[in-house]
């Protein structure tokens, strides 16, 4: 055996026993049947996959899809005109950057906390305004936490296209008279559309599959597809059901993905 | 330029303010979010709990054990990927980081609760650890892959040229050139590890609670500036490894 399969061969046992055998086995499961005692049974069955289609899971995923879409649009509006503002800040460029992520460095688990300590009826919203206002538990609350989670998954790439964006330009266009929107609208953002894209679907995949913002920030309202999962996995003990949902959940991440990194984005920031 | 400039500050200041709150109470001497005074005392509180020291031990004994096993790993295989591609370890690796962690986690339990009719292995300690591992040589070996593509192979060849075999032309030349790239992954792993919350709680058996489940737990039974305090700590400590980090992959 040469050397360079040697330096291979620890990285390839542990992620074909650790990565590839339980994606493997979560396949098998979703196609068996669950047992009496929470287990997994024969026979194999395509049912676990229609039963997604229930109106119930239905508005599970409807949901996810919405909450996912709503906080990839918010991290845009948000982080865009951060982006620009980041990318023409001259030498204090990477101060900037760094502040940007510094948050981001802490734990998820504390960022999280940090809104439920904010948001709770006893919370510092509500003991500065003297109201006892339910601002925690709903659809708002969880948006609030990707967003804030999520937001420089946009920036990031966001700025790394605005960067190279030529000023001279910007220049051309004032010159032909455009208005600042009219540039906007007519030149920046056409030319930062790779960056627009590659934001978008990082931002997406993490919220589509979340799981602690939801059971933290959302209470046992807002159920979405990774807490199904989760649920399906621990109380409910359908395995072969939450298999099938956690494939679902996998599949369409790795689609977005995968257009993601054929599209003239990848080529272009990468 | 100036609304821009307005609007970037409050951008960065909706960032930091949620976490600079939260620090900011930790010292306060009340319960409440009223403002009452300076104090320690919730951090004395959380030193006290045993809790949160047993969570403490665990997570610190997990990142321990994982974090230089997912370097050591990652840093060959990135070693191994550097001149010729692997495909399928690179689409493994690249799968480990497409995967939603609730799904990494559950696919985990599915595999050691099958395993253990084979072993009676139960979970504990040695479960999370292990899977720690597998989702951190991915971020491993994108550290380790990011420096050796700016670095220049002639050197190795000379080595070799002049004698050296494969693995010493690698431990004596190759090595000390990446070396402050592996601590900055070294250091990226064991924050990844002690802050894993979603995947460890799904692995982790009733004996073996880490930090952030023990932190979970007290977030879920309500209000306690203890967990104000364990947080501001935890935000402190990372933001210092992580600099750390950063700045040695810049070298």
């Amino acid at each position: 055996m040469n050397l360079r399969r040697l330096c291979l061969l620890p990285a390839r046992v542990w992620t074909a026993l650790f990565i590839a055998a339980p994606l493997a086995i979560v396949c098998a499961y979703s196609l068996l049947t669950r047992g009496d005692y929470g287990g997994v049974e024969q026979p194999w069955t395509l049912e676990n996959f229609t039963r997604l289609a229930d109106p119930l899971y239905l508005a599970i995923l409807w949901r996810s899809l919405v909450i996912a879409t709503l906080s990839t649009a918010l991290c845009a509006l948000l982080g865009f005109p951060l982006a620009l503002f980041i990318a023409r800040a001259g030498r204090h460029k990477n101060l900037l950057l760094q502040l940007l992520l510094l948050p981001f460095w802490t734990s998820f688990l504390v960022r999280t906390y940090a809104w439920l300590f904010i948001l709770r009826d006893t919370g510092l919203i509500n003991t500065i305004l003297h109201t006892h206002l339910q601002l925690l538990y709903n659809d708002g609350a969880v948006l609030l936490g990707l967003v804030y989670n999520f937001l420089p998954f946009f920036v990031l790439p966001m700025y790394a296209t605005l960067e190279k964006l030529d000023p001279a330009l910007l220049e051309a266009a004032a010159d032909l008279g455009a208005k600042p929107f009219a540039t906007l609208w007519r030149v920046i953002i056409p030319i930062s559309a790779p960056g627009i894209a590659a934001g978008s679907v990082l931002v997406f995949i993490p919220c589509l599959g979340a799981y602690l913002t939801p059971d933290l920030l959302g209470g046992g309202k807002t159920v979405m597809l990774g807490n199904l999962v989760q649920n399906q996995f621990t109380t409910a003990r359908d395995w072969p059901f939450g298999s099938a949902a956690s494939l679902l959940l996998m599949l369409a991440s790795a689609l977005l993905l995968a257009a993601l990194m054929r599209s003239r984005a990848a080529k272009e920031l990468m | 330029m100036k609304p821009l400039k307005l609007y970037a500050a409050l951008a960065l200041a909706f960032l930091h303010a949620p976490l600079l709150v939260l620090i900011a109470f930790s010292f306060n001497a009340g319960r409440f979010t009223v403002w009452e005074g300076f104090s320690l005392h919730w951090y004395q509180a959380a030193f006290a709990d045993t809790q949160l020291a047993e969570g403490l031990i665990n997570s610190l004994i997990i990142a321990i054990v994982a974090a230089p096993l997912s370097t050591v790993i990652g840093t060959l295989a990135a070693y191994g990927m550097w001149r010729r591609q692997a495909p399928v370890l690179a689409g493994t690796l690249y799968l480990s980081l497409v995967t939603p962690e609730i799904v990494t986690g559950v696919s985990l339990l599915a595999l050691f609760q099958w395993l253990f009719r084979f072993l009676r292995l139960p979970l504990g300690l040695h479960t999370v650890i292990v899977a720690h591992v597998a989702f951190s040589i991915a971020y491993v070996a994108i550290v380790i892959s990011a420096r050796l593509r700016d670095y220049d192979r002639a050197l190795e060849e000379a080595a070799m040229d002049l004698g050296a075999s494969g693995w010493r032309a690698f431990t004596r030349v190759t090595l000390p050139v990446i070396a402050p790239a592996i601590a900055a992954a070294a250091l990226l792993s064991l924050v990844v590890s002690f802050d894993d919350y979603v995947i460890t709680s799904l692995v982790a058996g009733v004996d073996s609670e880490t930090l952030p489940m023990v932190i979970y737990a007290m977030a879920r039974r309500g209000v306690s500036p203890v967990v104000n305090a364990v947080s501001a700590f935890i935000v402190v400590a990372f933001g210092v490894l992580i600099l750390i980090s950063q700045r040695l992959q810049e070298k």
